[in-house]
């Protein structure tokens, strides 16, 4: 067994709104090819953690550290959301947010904007190699849709999909950005039993085949439990609980957060 | 009969030049959903610009289409450099802004760019040259000017280049996104301040063209032309509806046959009347313009 090799590292993360610390003293790692969990009741800060990290919200403390195999270490502090996608990191939203108004593949073409080079004179002039780049783009972009079981809705609006398929063109065009880690915030939220099973399936699939770690927020504890090989447990703004799901859900201070404190007389 | 035809292309022409204002009001605030108040002034610099790249140019003994076409450019890239570097001046420090600031700015720029022209240049009316000489083919019709012509052509081409440039290249895409989200594009990786910037120029590019063609048709500028053709350009992208890219040439379109048909038949003291009038009207039955689409707005 080769030691574990980190693609996120988070250490010593302090997240201050005013007088109210929303993260303290965070340390997350996430090695490759694993798939984590960060969970934890209502307003635990794990959105919060997620918009720290893709230069959403700029941090009190603590660094931010990013590797990718191959290339030096990138410290994420203070880098702009673009320049975080560039450097490997994508993310979906706990409520979607597609570009309704354009069509799927649209939709993820825009995301290989931050992999590709032509520029504005590109546009205009359109030489042979803008042309073989827009070529690669669409066939790419084609071959994440039939992933995620998309390919026979190209060329509808993003608006005219159904809510599972809306959040499956959410990974999709995550994708598309070539992470090395790939944040979902609730990727299950509001999906019936059948939808969260495929999820479950599509997310293991993910990783497998296009070599990204995962770390997801997410309530339904049925999913995480069955697709996480660690997981963090955040409440108010503390970390209280790590490990594997089994050692997780035995744990008395995660137990207490879920049910409250009553549960320990 | 003549006589309606007449107003007709002269109200096709005066709206063509509206809608190629007003794409560039339209566009700025589908972005970022800032009222570019300034964005007269750069049409005004472009047709000086013309002016005086026309005249050098005329010194060397060039004529005709040719010199309409080079001033042209120079006068587009004068205008796209003026635009650019207004936003990274006047606009991007106040992006975060509460939402009055950088339309305060605006005007603020407005002001300053109409003062530095009429100090640069001068404070009375400067003939331009016709640079669009009477066609042959044109002689025999009466009920419109070769000008005209060139202008309601330029326009239609304008337009098109650039819905196809929206609908098809990386950066229209870009912009569209950056339109609906803005975050959930920088977040995939869109330089967000890139596609501002590209708005900025193109939209300016296109007030220089309204600039130099009018200026050619008309004859004569100064430094306040920029404001009345900005206020009526405006007029034109709400009535249109705001952000909408047909929108603004419909609108444009409507406001220029608006006034056209009301000089000619009421009288050119009411061209504003009736101009105006038609935005309240249309604001009341279609708050969000012609085209616009009325969204509820979610608490």
């Amino acid at each position: 067994m080769t030691a574990p090799q980190p693609v996120l590292d988070v250490r010593g993360l302090i997240m201050d709104f005013g007088g109210l610390r929303a993260l303290d003293n965070i340390n997350i790692q996430v090695n490759s090819g694993e798939i984590v969990a960060l969970i934890g009741p209502n307003g635990a800060g794990k959105t919060t953690f997620f918009n720290c990290i893709t230069g959403l919200y700029e941090p009190t403390m603590g660094d931010m550290i990013i590797h990718t195999p191959g290339k030096a270490p990138v410290r994420l502090n203070r880098l702009k959301p673009n320049v975080v996608t560039e450097n490997g990191l994508a993310r979906t939203f706990q409520n979607i947010r597609l570009f309704q108004k354009m069509t799927v593949l649209e939709n993820v073409m825009v995301a290989r904007h931050c992999r590709t080079k032509s520029g504005i004179a590109g546009a205009i002039f359109r030489g042979r190699k803008t042309r073989r780049e827009e070529q690669e783009m669409v066939e790419h972009s084609y071959r994440l849709l039939e992933k995620v079981g998309l390919d026979s809705y190209v060329n509808e609006l993003a608006q005219e999909l159904p809510y599972g398929a809306q959040r499956r063109l959410e990974i999709a065009r995550a994708l598309a950005t070539e992470p090395i880690l790939l944040l979902l915030d609730e990727p299950a939220a509001g999906m019936n039993p059948k939808e969260t099973h495929e999820l479950d399936q599509l997310i293991t699939r993910i990783k497998e085949e296009e070599g990204v770690s995962i770390l997801l927020i997410e309530h339904d504890m049925k999913l995480v439990m069955s697709i996480s090989d660690r997981i963090y447990v955040l409440d108010y703004g503390q970390m209280i609980a790590q490990g594997t799901p089994r050692e997780v859900s035995e744990n008395r201070n995660v137990i207490k957060a879920y049910l409250g404190e009553a549960f320990d007389a | 009969m003549d006589y309606f035809l007449e107003l007709f292309f002269g109200g096709l022409t005066r709206g063509s030049i509206y809608a190629l204002i007003a794409l560039g009001y339209t566009m700025v605030y589908g972005i970022i959903q800032l009222i570019n108040f300034a964005h007269g002034e750069i049409y005004m610099i472009g047709a000086f610009t013309a002016l005086v790249v026309a005249s050098a140019l005329s010194l060397l003994g060039m004529n005709g289409l040719s010199l309409l076409m080079l001033s042209g450019v120079i006068a587009m890239i004068y205008s796209a450099a003026y635009g650019f570097t207004m936003e990274k001046i006047a606009y991007k420090p106040l992006r975060d802004a509460q939402r009055l600031s950088p339309l305060i700015s605006a005007i603020g720029m407005s002001i300053f760019l109409q003062n530095y022209v009429l100090l640069a240049q001068t404070s009375d009316f400067v003939s331009f040259p016709a640079l669009i000489e009477e066609f042959p083919f044109m002689e025999s019709v009466t009920i419109m000017r070769s000008s005209e012509l060139v202008i309601v052509v330029t326009t239609a081409v304008a337009t098109t280049l650039l819905t196809l440039f929206i609908k098809f290249t990386r950066m229209g895409k870009a912009m569209r996104a950056v339109a609906q989200d803005k975050t959930m594009a920088m977040l995939l990786g869109v330089n967000v301040n890139r596609v501002i910037s590209a708005t900025f120029i193109i939209g300016s590019a296109l007030a220089a063209v309204g600039g130099v063609l009018i200026s050619s048709h008309i004859g004569q500028i100064n430094f306040y032309i920029g404001f009345i053709a900005g206020i009526k350009a405006f007029t034109a992208a709400v009535l249109g509806g705001i952000g909408s890219i047909p929108g603004a040439v419909i609108g444009g379109l409507v406001l220029g046959w608006t006034e056209s048909f009301a000089t000619g038949y009421v009288s050119s003291d009411y061209e504003d009347v009736f101009a105006f009038g038609l935005l309240v009207f249309i604001l009341i039955f279609r708050p969000a313009g012609i085209l616009g689409k009325t969204t509820s707005e979610k608490v």
